[in-house]
């Protein structure tokens, strides 16, 4: 797939690694080997409100990394690790 | 499109994302009474009800499951795709889909009213929880917003009568039937979504409403709610007090009813001769059906309870604290509603998994459904609980009969995790489960939701009493009355009777467990609801009291007549048996299969089993029996 998150970029992550509290961007919804996301949960994600550009933040997560709680324009979810693994995020530098 | 007269009534759809108000609507629209409650998922099926507009038209509503996309990821989301476009049974398409939209989260529901419009059917926009986005100085200009989309736009308030006047009027004068022909369900790419999405942020900045929630006072409340170490206590706390509350506040009313039902029984026998009649009302309707009436107060303090956390918005928090639970056994993560809903009746529990996008999760989901305990198992447990289980008080006001229930259902829970576990074993190497579950902002419960959710709680049980209930036990009096004693008969007449020699035989293959021949009578009617089992005893027991006594309370005779082993027996057999056909065949509706259900009933009857047998041994162990 493409739109592969750039490793070494100091602003760009995964929404899975995203400290809470910092509002990010949504670069790009993307399967990878890591994640192994069907091109269904991949559309799913994007049918929640998880597209390019929506500002998202990482609310809560629970002891052991999953699940998350993350506010994605104005709506709530929960995600597991695997899902929050498929958004890639981006920290407008201030 | 043709667009020739049909005579037919019209047809209205309301479709929306999930949890947006639509059954709301629609039940002050048709005067229906669907359940509403704040998560995801509520609605699963099409529901149908009629509109009358002032002007006397009459129209065909339907409310229709809450979908995210117009994709059909879901078996629930796939009903709605089809029904707007006409391709569900034989029904024509819709003639006017009214798109609810949640006013404090256009962002998210708009998308789907731009992708609903694709689909070409005449479609009305109605803002609901407009008076929540006023709240936060979000006032929407409904001309514009219509100019815009090119669709008519109304605000609606779905808890206030008043609050859907402009949607009646739009749906009086814009629903015209038209010959309508199915159109194809098309898929919708990423790339569109980003588009859709694009065109209505832009949309948005241009009508002035380009703010979001701030969700400030839903986000205080979660910060204690979610918190990884008070969330769980709190969550613990919460289900502990239910527990305890169905016992030690129904108590005073149940005993009052308990005591009516006893006196009304002593009336009865005082004023009918000694005749057939006779011991028809007093053991079987008033000891037998009265018996399970005993409950109702219980039943109505677990709903009163199970309603407030729906309504409030609380139960995808629950599902989110104990996520790790239900992953580390390889549940979806969406399966905990099915689940909850299990501890009112296996049936909706089983029907609400259609939101569970995997079939195979799915499936997992409806084989452990019924270990949950539903309302029906409550007066099985309350009445050997009281009976033989002391009234003792603990510290903090903890008693030890709410202890004892709070114990059987966590048994209940227990045992289904460790069964989802040994699934997931059995399941090929197959992908990871979902959760993707919305976190709703919290709303105040309406007072008007909690009672009318009550009052149907309280329906549906009186209509089982008053009709199952008391059938299967005038059913069973006879069995248990006929052929009567032969005259110098030396035993209580039920042995003689048709019932006395079923339970007799069946008596061999349960006396491993504890249970004795009149335990084995009651277990053959609560197949048919579990309730009746309760009802059972009360029946078989007072036939087999000798002498002229009157018929008294079912829990003194119970105390009197088992051992406490075969009451701990009773109660464990009954968290696992599968006895209730009903289940059983809303199981085999859903996978449309056999083998599940039957798969169910085995696995379920050996769990009983084994599990009355092994605590019968140990019990007997400690009383030295």
């Amino acid at each position: 797939m493409n739109n592969e998150p750039i490793p070494c970029s100091p602003t760009i992550s995964l929404l899975s690694d995203l400290p809470p509290g910092i509002t990010a961007r949504v670069t790009a919804i993307s399967s990878s080997a890591k994640n192994k996301a069907t091109p269904q949960l991949l559309r799913r994600l994007s049918e929640l409100g998880f597209l390019r550009g929506e500002a998202v933040r990482v609310l809560r997560r629970i002891a052991g990394g999953e699940p998350i709680a993350v506010r994605i324009g104005g709506s709530t979810f929960a995600l597991r690790r695997h899902e929050a693994e498929c958004i890639s995020v981006e920290i407008p530098q201030p | 499109m043709i667009t020739t007269a049909v005579s037919r009534l019209p047809i209205v759809a309301l479709v929306g994302n999930p949890n947006c108000g639509k059954t709301a609507l629609f039940n002050l629209l048709t005067g229906s009474k669907q359940k509403v409650a704040n998560y995801a998922g509520v609605t699963v099926e099409r529901k149908e009800g009629t509109f009358f507009a002032p002007n006397g038209d009459r129209m065909r509503m339907f409310d229709l499951p809450g979908a995210y996309g117009l994709e059909a990821e879901t078996p629930d989301e796939r009903v709605t795709i089809d029904v707007i476009t006409g391709n569900y049974a034989l029904e024509d398409r819709p003639d006017l889909i009214v798109c609810v939209v949640d006013t404090t989260n256009l962002r998210q529901h708009l998308r789907l009213a731009v992708g609903l419009k694709r689909f070409g059917v005449p479609m009305v926009l109605a803002l609901n929880m407009s008076d929540l986005a006023e709240q936060y100085g979000l006032v929407i200009d409904t001309k514009l917003l219509s100019q815009e989309l090119g669709i008519p736009v109304v605000k609606t308030i779905a808890i206030q009568k008043s609050g859907i006047a402009e949607l009646v009027q739009v749906l009086q004068d814009s629903v015209h039937t038209t010959a309508q022909t199915r159109v194809e369900r098309g898929t919708v790419t990423p790339q569109q979504l980003q588009q859709d999405h694009e065109q209505v942020n832009q949309l948005l900045i241009r009508i002035g409403a380009d703010r979001l929630n701030p969700l400030k006072a839903s986000d205080r409340i979660d910060s204690v709610v979610l918190h990884p170490v008070a969330g769980p206590i709190l969550l613990l706390l919460c289900l502990f007090l239910i527990f305890q509350a169905v016992f030690s506040w129904a108590k005073p009313v149940s005993d009052l009813i308990n005591f009516s039902m006893t006196s009304l029984g002593a009336w009865v026998e005082q004023l009918l001769p000694e005749s057939a009649l006779r011991s028809l009302l007093v053991n079987g309707v008033i000891a037998g059906a009265g018996s399970v009436l005993v409950f109702l107060p219980q039943i109505i303090i677990l709903f009163f309870f199970i309603l407030i956390l729906e309504e409030s918005g609380y139960l995808p928090r629950a599902a989110f604290l104990l996520d790790r639970i239900m992953g580390g056994v390889g549940l979806s993560g969406k399966a905990f509603i099915p689940l909850l809903s299990s501890f009112a009746c296996a049936i909706p529990g089983i029907m609400a998994t259609r939101t569970i996008q995997d079939s195979r999760d799915r499936l997992t989901t409806i084989m452990i459904a019924p270990l949950m305990t539903c309302s029906a198992r409550l007066p099985v447990y309350g009445v050997i609980i009281a009976a033989f289980i002391p009234h003792r008080t603990f510290w903090f006001g903890i008693n030890l009969q709410g202890l004892v229930l709070f114990g059987l259902y966590c048994g209940g829970i227990i045992s289904a995790l460790i069964v989802a576990y040994v699934l997931k074993l059995s399941k090929s190497k197959h992908g990871i489960q979902t959760l993707m579950m919305e976190l709703p902002a919290y709303h105040t419960p309406a007072l008007r939701n909690i009672v009318i959710g009550l009052w149907q709680r309280v329906h549906i049980f009186l209509t089982r009493v008053g009709t199952i209930i008391l059938a299967l036990m005038v059913l069973l009096w006879f069995l248990s009355s006929y052929p009567t004693a032969p005259v110098n008969a030396t035993h209580p007449a039920i042995e003689y009777s048709f019932a006395g020699h079923i339970g007799k035989a069946l008596a061999t293959l349960f006396a491993p467990i504890g249970f004795n021949w009149q335990i084995c009578i009651a277990l053959i009617p609560g197949l048919a609801a579990r309730e009746v089992a309760v009802g059972a005893l009360g029946t078989v027991y007072a036939l087999s009291e000798t002498g002229t006594e009157a018929a008294t309370a079912l829990q003194p005779l119970l105390a009197q007549s088992w051992s406490l082993p075969t009451a701990i027996s009773f109660l464990i057999w009954y968290v696992f048996a599968p006895q209730c056909l009903s289940t059983l065949a809303t199981v085999k509706r859903e996978t449309n299969s056999w083998r599940y259900p039957l798969l169910m009933a085995g696995y379920m009857f050996a769990l009983a089993y084994v599990g009355a047998f092994v605590a019968y041994r140990i019990t007997g162990y400690f009383v030295g029996a």
